[in-house]
């Protein structure tokens, strides 16, 4: 064979036992885990589509740890998240990050991650009785510029450098010929040489992350990748999950954070730790003067915190009858905590609040900068961003897995925790639907759940042979379909980017950006949307999805926009039928079905799955019942 | 908000066909142009600001600057990391500047021993993690 070249790849075929898809957090905890239960009898290799001392969503670094248990239990734990989610979500999932997240906390304490402590404990780790600094009831102040190259060495090390292959995308799983709904293996390429790889598994690990850029963002021009998440998450999980037929839950769910306008600055730290205020264009605190409003959304507006999409909710009302900017009132918050401050002590606080920035979203320092803006003079305007897609942060859009089976009751639990309803496929992270506030920490710690989970499946599947349905050179031109296109027709016009037989990756993902910005209810129609509009939606969507195949990519760097812009297409279009099935509004704040304006417990305090039919390419959705395991209650009531 | 590289400072990292930034960049946007042996961001408005390489960059070559449909002009925010610190620079467009340290990590790069003083393997079928055998895990009262 002649050396590959660009149009002429090499095939590279692997055999692993467990094959892990992602770098992030819960990528890195399974890895460190999973390594320790498998002896030499199982073997697991790592694929990240970047490098793992910087990918994922901790590649910048965190200025805080948002999941730390310490003096709480579980099951306050639950009770926050559930508040915090509108009533629906997983209490056995979430008790059972809950149970082991510290765990991973003080490990990476151990690996060398500096947490803040409260003086009357200086120096001393958090598992021997270390006070952290708490900026709220979950969450400890971290110097955690270097959080994920800490947590990488220690998964690096784990696994060992032969096992992992850094620079490869996979972009679709496969299922097995013989065995009936079950996980064979997984296709990608490398967006460094020329490769195409085939890697048969018995357990596959589905971490990508959560999904970016699938609606329309607020910024635009050169600043377009400079968003809240990790532009670089593309909704892999959710799309390779569903496409070969895995189960989806909560897809309607997504997340608009209220951030520091244009840099996307956490708020976090400043409502929480410097007691900031964030207030109309005319001072006033409009969540309480909406305290009213909110009720409509009654139990959960008695929650002990305000859940963030009815935070959102007050502020676009002010917002949407004229009462801007909202401004986070920097100046007087400073001013109140430096008033009983020695001079160091203030140039100490001045330092925490740029930290803050600088440790996890440096572009917010940059606009700062650049604006002359100084928090302890000038206050900030925030603004609620476009809708995110993610399962890990204050969202729960995910896959349906099995529950722990100590707690989970007989319908939410199917053998190995966190696995799919498609055999040997699990996941974690952002990935597991119905579950959030996992944050960093309890992606990592759900990720060495799974990783001790998938090792026990090898095991007990050590005959299991897998074997692909259909033939290597089928599967590996699909993926390179978008190379072929390119070379087939650039020539045919006299500027490549311009050509009526192929579509760029990046006019493919405006498109859809478009369409769900603007009938999926995107920053352009503050968050409404009707049955009508995504009736539009579906029909876009489909044209879309049709065109997909004639994408184009002129390098591998565009193959990989090409998938990534794939993976963005399914999860946008789980994201729309979801929400066109849910008919009320659940999430307000985050969106409105204005056709459907009210929350429904009655009808819709439940959960959504759907599925897609890998053999009738046909979707379907169902309700499925909702309990809690743990008693919610809400202000005195019992809910 | 891209990243940019300073002409004069970038030597393509001396030949290799793998420049520290390329290797590095979560969004696979820097490049190595090997006719000039200088990198630059292929797709700056794909750029998440995250700093990634410039910290990274043996030459100190790379910097960010603030996406120009939005920014004024003037900014910057510059780090310069070690192993167990990064220092921040941050010019504001009026010329005042400030600098920030804090620490990135207490232990030697390299120095992480995973199963190192770890408890032996408890029972592989149950829910405890390999740090928690004998731990009494709580479960959901009823």
């Amino acid at each position: 064979m002649s050396e590959a070249s660009f149009g002429n790849p090499q095939i590279v075929e692997l055999e692993t036992d467990v094959l892990i898809v992602g770098g992030g957090m819960a990528a890195c905890g399974a890895a460190f885990e999973a390594r320790r239960w498998a002896g030499d009898d199982v073997k697991i290799t790592l694929v990240d589509k970047a490098a793992m001392d910087r990918s994922g969503a901790v590649a910048m670094g965190l200025s805080a740890i948002n999941t730390y248990l310490g003096e709480n239990t579980p099951e306050d734990y639950c009770r926050y998240v559930s508040a915090d989610l509108m009533g629906i979500t997983r209490d056995d999932l979430v008790f059972d990050v809950g149970r082991h997240v510290d765990d991973s906390v003080h490990l990476f304490e151990e690996w060398g991650l500096p947490i803040w402590k409260d003086k009357s404990t200086e120096g001393v780790a958090l598992k021997d009785g270390g006070k952290p600094v708490r900026s709220g009831r979950w969450q400890i102040m971290i110097n955690g510029e270097g959080y994920k190259p800490i947590v990488a060495e220690a998964a690096k090390k784990a696994l060992g450098i032969d096992n992992i292959l850094e620079r490869v995308f996979i972009v679709k799983l496969l299922l097995d010929a013989d065995q009936p709904n079950q996980i064979a293996g997984a296709v990608g390429f490398s967006v460094r040489e020329h490769k195409l790889y085939v890697i048969k598994a018995k357990a596959i690990l589905d971490v990508a992350g959560g999904a970016v850029n699938v609606f329309r963002p607020r910024t635009t021009g050169e600043g377009m990748g400079r968003v809240w998440y990790p532009v670089w998450n593309a909704g892999s999980t959710y799309a390779m999950a569903a496409e070969v037929g895995a189960e989806l839950t909560m897809m309607e769910n997504r997340f608009v954070p209220a951030r520091f306008k244009d840099g996307y600055g956490p708020v976090g730290a400043w409502f929480l730790l410097f007691k900031s205020k964030a207030v109309n264009g005319f001072g006033e605190d409009y969540v309480t003067k909406h305290a009213d409003l909110l009720t409509q959304f009654a139990p959960y507006d008695k929650a002990f915190v305000v859940p963030s999409c009815l935070r959102n909710h007050a502020m676009l009302k002010e917002m949407k009858e004229g009462r801007g900017p909202i401004l986070m009132d920097t100046p007087a918050a400073m001013a109140k905590l430096t008033s009983t401050m020695t001079p160091k002590e203030v140039k100490h606080l001045e330092a925490e609040a740029w930290e803050d920035f600088l440790d996890m979203c440096i572009g917010q320092a940059g606009v700062w900068a650049g604006m002359n803006i100084r928090p302890e003079q000038t206050a900030s305007e925030l603004m609620p961003t476009e809708p995110y897609l993610l399962g890990s942060h204050s969202g729960c859009c995910g896959i349906w897995v099995s529950g722990p089976e100590d707690i989970s009751p007989p319908e939410w639990q199917w053998g190995y925790n966190r696995m799919t309803t498609v055999k040997g496929l699990f996941s974690a992270g952002d990935g597991v639907g119905a579950s959030g506030h996992k944050f960093s920490s309890g992606s990592h710690a759900e990720g060495r759940i799974v990783g001790k989970a998938m090792v026990r499946f090898c095991r007990d599947h050590k005959d299991f042979k897998p074997r692909f349905k259909t033939d290597i050179k089928t599967i590996t031109e699909e993926i390179y379909r978008p190379v072929r296109n390119y070379l087939e027709h650039k020539d045919k016009t006299t500027a490549e980017d311009v050509n009526p037989y192929y579509i760029t990756p990046r006019m493919f993902q405006l498109r859809l950006q478009k369409i769900m910005d603007e009938y999926v209810a995107g920053v352009s129609t503050y968050y409404q949307t009707n049955g009508k509009l995504l009736e539009m939606a579906a029909k876009y969507l489909g044209m879309l999805k049709e065109d997909s195949v004639n994408m184009r990519a002129k390098d591998l760097h565009e193959l990989m926009r090409a998938w990534e812009n794939y993976h963005r297409l399914w999860t946008g279009e789980a994201h729309m039928r979801h929400i066109t099935f849910r008919t009320e509004t659940r999430y307000p704040g985050f969106y409105y079905r204005a056709d459907y304006p009210n929350l429904d417990d009655a009808n819709w305090k439940c959960f959504v799955n759907s599925r897609f039919d890998p053999e009738t390419k046909q979707w379907s959705l169902k309700k499925v019942p909702h309990k809690d395991l743990v008693p919610k209650t809400y202000g005195a009531a019992k809910h | 908000m891209p990243t940019f590289v300073h002409t004069e400072k970038c030597d393509g990292c001396k030949g290799g066909t793998m420049t520290v930034c390329m290797y590095i960049c979560p969004n696979d946007l820097m490049k190595l142009d090997t006719a000039r042996m200088k990198a630059y961001n292929q797709e700056p408005d794909q750029c998440w600001e995250c700093q990634c390489c410039v910290k990274a960059c043996p030459q100190q070559a790379i910097e960010v600057r603030s996406f120009a449909d939005w920014v004024p002009m003037g900014g910057a925010v510059i780090p310069m990391r070690t192993d167990t610190t990064i220092m921040w620079t941050i010019k504001f467009r009026d010329g005042e500047i400030k600098r920030f340290k804090f620490p990135v990590r207490t232990t030697a790069v390299g120095s992480i021993n995973p199963y190192g003083n770890k408890p032996e393997l408890g029972d592989p079928r149950d829910q405890r993690l390999f740090t928690e055998p004998g731990k009494q895990l709580p479960v959901i009262a009823s």
